[in-house]
């Protein structure tokens, strides 16, 4: 524990959002997203922590938890809970603003969006989530702008894959 | 090599791919642990084989167990490899695993370098997209340093999706690599003025995050972060600005104010929207919202000018808008001006005058607001005093008095009146001092204010009602003189008014003159009769006899119908019976029910009113469409209290224009505060008695605290009913809402009924131009034990031509949860199969080219090729979909069962009955025959039923015998010969295809087993 508090200690200076999980009310890992450099094994340890600690707390409670030495932002979309950590001198409501605004990305991709979306396609859940985010920033706040840069990836895979094919 | 990728290929389809391994450890919930193990034993080899898309696939995979929690770091070569792939569906598969398994402990990354570098400068976009995403999330300090200038060169890329990702990741690259900082700023510092908003808002972001850790070396920049702040319209660069200033200021404190206004803009904002759901909270800053008005920016002032809007009370209500009148003072000859004395006339007389409590007090505030010079909104004043003035009948007498005092100072409106809007006022004025006239103190000199020959300068349309309103005034006058015994003071008042009415009967309004003529005449023959000594002022008083009285909205509702008079009867011949069965010639074939007769319109009773009422509010409730009305702002009226029971306020009116110092609706002010605490000590009082009543029991202590809301009752009433506002907007309504099935008008039953088939084959060929086709109907009802998804199909098959069937499937959702990703899939047989889009397997579902919300029903259609038609068939199939409920989502599936009856495959087909004979004749057909037993229908529902049912037409019919013809899509004849006796129905039958003809009569006896 002592170790894994140092680690995060020391990166925690480094970027607005420090990551992201996606779980399920059971606890299930949906999604993750690390914009710091951690091992696997504290990875998973600060995810159990976390899930358990968020799935506790009861619906009308606050989206907003002090962990650590880190500030938890996280929010239920029906069956999922999209958690995000961030440094204390950064917003607790641009957060909630980005993961807001991830989900309807996630809505206008898949239309009308649901778990076992992400489930089955979660490399597409990573790719949008890489065009709206990087390294922990916001990069592009117009939806457009997101669904148009995976739109066109997405062909480009297409023909790259029907070339493959032939 | 050929070969190798033939072979690869072929290995890959008996993959797993992702979707399957997802489904697979769904469906191995006890032993996951186990199944897992296996799978990644099969990436193993995956890994080991040559062929590219089989490694990414495996990654693919490696990727989701990662996440899973399984450790994958023995394959982070592989990633390297895939990473490689010069096909970007594999790049991108590449770098996703290198992004979430990759540390900085990966050794693997060194080999990484070159493989990036040749990315980032790939030509195409995405490439070069996927390769700066993925560094963001492994980036050492070693890549940062051999990278940074690869990256320092992508800052000024063409493409300002590279440009944008660029600027982003260099701050990664600082962190990692400090010393790339200097030389790569200069070049940060011209991204913030980048034409592209995107690269625009990531440049802020770096700077503001390497601010926030070093704020003395920015300072600089502040300059150039104003500017954006001022020009930014995005929210999100805003805030991180905000911040940024927020790390700034401790070093120049100057910077504060400009923080301070965003945030005051951004409060205001946000109050606003908070007010509407809780507008106690916002209410209990009204001071410090009033304080704003004070403000120097004026976007601050209007957004606090809206918040009060919504703020006012009864209670507060003379207070905002005394301070708001202050205000106007101030606000000489500005746009804002003009803003604040709409913004007054609407917070009072929002919800129908709700918080005005006095309106002696709002009369005076409207005269007030006449003072103001250049303003654009007289008519809205006008229309506000005439509103007041009719509806509020106590306050009439104070209108009137106010008014009169207008229209003698007119001229101090007048000195620039053409100019400004101002004189509209006047308009009301002389019409409500005409209209009300008897509440004049002094109808005399109100009379001849109105004819002064400075009015001539007015407007035409307000010279009008000068003109219409003097002859209501001469009217009362006359009235008030004609008591006296000195006739003479009746006569100067005519004299009076034919002196001065020639001046408008020149006018160049034609409205003015035609008035004013014609009221010439009039007094003119008046005063010819007053000579006579004739009691005149009676009839002159009738030509403007009877009151005015405002109308409810649904007034026409309450009028009774007149005895005698029936809405319902025709007023000419209703249309004949003929003509509507020309419309629905195939009725005959329908079972025919009774006609409705009209529903008669039944006197509707208060309670069904009530009754529909409330069922309609249930029902916009429930509509997701309709957007709920706030919640109402109905006032009961009640009765309206005798006048008097409204303390009588008695002004010095002589004055109020003229009051330099203090404006008189101050005085209201103060007089509504005694009134209040006069109440208030009144009810203290009751309170008290009540308590020493109740001393004797428990005597439980009331709260005198501060008064409520309700508690305050209004000094004057609003004199209009106004039934229940909301149920006004419901009408536009209707319009966008589909009818639920309480609304639904009421069909005629023979609409009902299933289309019949020859109608159902003409509409095909017509659009599609082919000879004969044939219409099956069936119809399967599935339901799963469960409420929430019940669904009904309702298959349709249009056969197409010999071998093909279109079957038009109905998808109905039942239950509440939101149905989508279906999949239809039918398990082929050797005979029928269902046709799917080249290049799928013969397994593949077909994609349900919608999503069912609940209650919804759409239609799909598939196509089905049959190679032989003489039996009948049955195909399996299930339906895959993803149920979408509030909080969860299941996939789930339903089974059901197409059947392909041989009766499907038969086309209504008319025949004449020579050619009927000769097929006959012919010899070529084989022959079968059913008897079917205790029928007992009448003869021709049997033969209807079976051209219904089963296709056929009727050839001819004689008495209780009837010969019936179809054909196949296929082209066999099908011939019957029909005959009954008693309950005993035979049928012969001939085709030629013995097989089908089984079918056919087998089927037919079914159908009336059924019955």
């Amino acid at each position: 524990s002592f170790t894994t508090h140092c680690e995060i200690r020391t990166y925690h200076r480094m970027c607005g959002m420090q990551f992201m999980l996606l779980f399920s009310r059971q606890g299930k890992l949906r999604l993750q997203k690390w914009y710091v450099p951690l091992s696997d094994k504290e990875k998973k340890k600060i995810t159990r922590e976390l899930v358990q600690t968020v799935l506790a707390r009861k619906p009308k409670m606050c989206s907003f938890l002090e962990w650590r030495d880190l500030k938890i932002v996280y929010k239920r979309y029906a069956s999922l809970y999209f958690c995000c950590a961030i440094e204390d001198q950064d917003n607790e409501l641009i957060t909630l603003e980005i993961i807001h605004r991830y989900v309807e990305l996630l809505d206008k991709y898949f239309g009308s969006v649901c778990e076992l979306d992400i489930i089955f396609n979660f490399e597409k859940a990573y790719f949008i989530l890489d065009e709206f985010l990087l390294g922990g920033e916001a990069q592009e706040t117009s939806k457009k702008n997101v669904l148009k840069a995976i739109e066109q990836a997405d062909l480009l895979q297409e023909v790259s894959h029907v070339k493959n094919c032939e | 090599m050929a070969l190798k990728i033939v072979k690869g290929s072929i290995d890959r389809m008996f993959d797993k791919n992702l979707q399957d391994l997802v489904r697979g450890i769904r469906n191995h919930k006890e032993d996951e642990a186990k199944y897992i193990s296996t799978c990644i034993d099969e990436i193993k080899q995956e890994l080991k084989q040559d062929n590219i898309a089989v490694k990414a696939n495996a990654v693919c995979k490696l990727t989701y167990l990662q996440m899973l929690g399984y450790d994958v770091s023995w394959a982070a070569f592989n990633i390297v490899e895939v990473m490689s792939s010069s096909k970007f569906t594999y790049k991108r598969i590449g770098y996703l695993a290198a992004s979430q398994c990759f540390h900085e402990s990966t050794d693997v990354i060194m080999l990484t370098t070159n493989q990036i570098r040749k990315d980032l400068s790939s030509p195409n976009q995405y490439d070069t997209g996927v390769a700066l995403t993925g560094l963001s999330c492994f980036v050492t300090p070693d890549l940062a340093r051999d990278l940074a200038n690869d990256i320092m060169t992508l800052m000024s890329h063409t493409k300002p999706y590279i440009r944008k990702k660029a600027v982003l990741i260099m701050y990664k690259v600082f962190l990692k690599y400090p010393e790339s900082l200097r030389p790569a700023f200069p070049r940060l510092k011209e991204k913030l003025e980048d034409p592209d908003p995107g690269v625009q808002s990531a440049a802020v972001n770096v700077i503001c995050e390497l601010a926030r850790r070093n704020p003395k070396n920015y300072l600089s920049l502040a300059p150039l972060f104003f500017k954006l702040m001022t020009s930014s319209t995005n929210n999100w660069v805003l805030i991180k600005i905000i911040k940024l200033f927020g790390a700034l200021t401790p070093l120049e404190p100057r910077l504060v104010y400009s923080c301070v206004h965003v945030v005051k803009y951004l409060g205001l904002l946000a109050m606003s929207k908070i007010l509407k759901t809780h507008p106690k909270s916002v209410q209990s800053h009204k001071d410090l919202i009033l304080q704003c008005l004070d403000d120097k920016d004026e976007s601050i002032r209007l957004r606090a000018l809206d918040l009060l809007y919504g703020m006012v009370s009864k209670k507060n209500l003379m207070e905002i808008v005394k301070k708001l009148m202050l205000h106007v003072d101030k606000a000489e000859g500005t746009t804002y001006r003009d803003e604040l004395l709409t913004k007054i006339i609407d917070i009072c007389s929002q919800s129908n005058y709700q918080y005005i409590t006095n309106f002696e007090w709002y009369i005076s505030i409207l005269v007030e607001l006449t003072r103001l010079e250049g303003t654009r909104h007289g008519h809205l004043i006008a229309s506000q005093m005439l509103d007041v003035a009719i509806r509020v009948k106590a306050i009439r007498a104070f209108a009137v008095a106010q008014m009169a005092t207008l229209l003698d100072n007119a001229h101090l409106l007048t000195g620039n009146m053409q100019r400004n809007g101002i004189c509209e006022v006047l308009y009301a004025a002389a019409w409500i001092c005409g209209e009300f006239s008897e509440h004049l103190e002094n109808p005399m000199q109100t009379l001849e204010a109105m004819l002064r020959p400075k009015v001539a300068t007015l407007p035409g349309h307000i010279q009008a009602v000068y003109v219409q309103n003097a002859a209501k005034l001469f009217a009362t006058v006359l009235k008030s003189q004609e008591g006296n015994t000195d006739s003479t003071a009746a006569q100067e008042t005519s004299q009076l008014m034919i002196d001065r009415l020639p001046l408008f009967v020149q006018s160049a309004n034609l409205e003015v003159q035609e008035r004013a003529s014609c009221i010439l005449q009039l007094v003119k023959y008046i005063q010819k009769l007053q000579q006579k000594d004739v009691e005149i002022a009676e009839e002159v008083n009738a030509l403007f006899a009877g009151e005015l009285n405002p109308v409810a909205p649904k007034a026409q509702k309450k009028v009774p119908v007149p005895e005698g008079l029936d809405l319902d009867a025709w007023i000419n011949e209703p249309p004949s019976e003929s003509e509507s069965e020309d419309e629905q010639p195939k009725a005959i074939f329908a079972k025919e029910e009774p006609k409705h007769s009209r529903p008669r319109h039944t006197e509707v009773d208060e309670k069904e009113l009530a009754r529909r009422r409330e069922a309609r509010k249930q029902e916009q409730a429930n509509n997701p469409f309709y957007i709920k009305a706030s919640p109402s702002s109905q006032k009961v009226y009640q009765d309206t209290p005798g006048v008097e029971h409204i303390p009588v306020v008695q002004i010095d009116l002589s004055v109020p224009l003229k009051v330099p110092g203090l404006p008189m609706s101050d005085q209201y002010v103060k007089l509504e505060e005694e009134r209040r605490q006069k109440e208030r000590a009144e009810k203290k009082k009751k309170e008290k008695k009540k308590r020493k009543e109740k001393r004797s029991g428990r005597g439980k202590k009331h709260d005198s605290g501060p008064e409520s809301e309700e508690d305050i009752t209004p000094a004057h009433q609003v004199d209009i009913v106004t039934e229940e506002m909301p149920e006004v907007n419901s009408l536009d309504i209707l319009y966008f809402v589909p009818l639920a099935d309480s609304e639904k008008l009421p069909v005629r039953s023979h609409r009902e009924t299933p289309k019949s088939p020859a109608e159902d084959g003409d509409t095909e060929n017509a659009a599609l131009q082919e000879p004969k086709k044939k219409s099956t109907k069936e119809k399967r009802e599935k339901k799963k034990d469960k409420d929430r998804d019940r669904k009904v199909y309702d298959i349709q098959g249009n056969l197409q031509d010999g071998s093909q069937v279109v079957v038009s499937v109905i998808f109905e959702n039942k239950g509440d949860s939101f149905l989508k990703s279906m999949e239809f899939n039918v398990l082929d047989s050797l005979n029928s199969k269902l046709q799917r889009p080249d290049g799928s397997g013969p397994h593949d579902g077909l994609t349900v080219p919608f999503q069912l919300p609940p209650g919804v029903s759409n239609e799909a259609r598939f196509v089905f090729t049959v190679q032989s038609i003489i039996m009948p068939q049955k195909l399996k199939g299930t339906l895959t979909f993803i149920v979408k409920n509030e909080d969860s989502s299941t996939h789930e599936k339903l089974d059901f069962k197409l059947h392909f009856t041989c009766t499907s495959y038969l086309i209504t087909t008319p025949c004449y009955s020579d050619a009927f004979a000769k097929l006959l004749e012919s010899g070529d057909l084989k022959g079968s025959s059913v008897r079917l037993e205790g029928v007992n229908m009448p003869f021709h529902h049997l033969l209807a039923r079976i051209c219904f049912h089963h296709h056929f037409s009727v050839v001819e019919r004689i008495d209780s015998c009837a010969s019936m013809y179809s054909r196949s899509i296929q082209g066999h004849h099908v011939c019957l010969l029909v005959k009954t006796s008693g309950q005993t129905v035979s049928i012969d039958a001939k085709c030629d295809e013995p097989t089908l003809l089984g079918n056919v009569l087998d089927e037919i006896k079914q159908t009336f087993s059924q019955c």
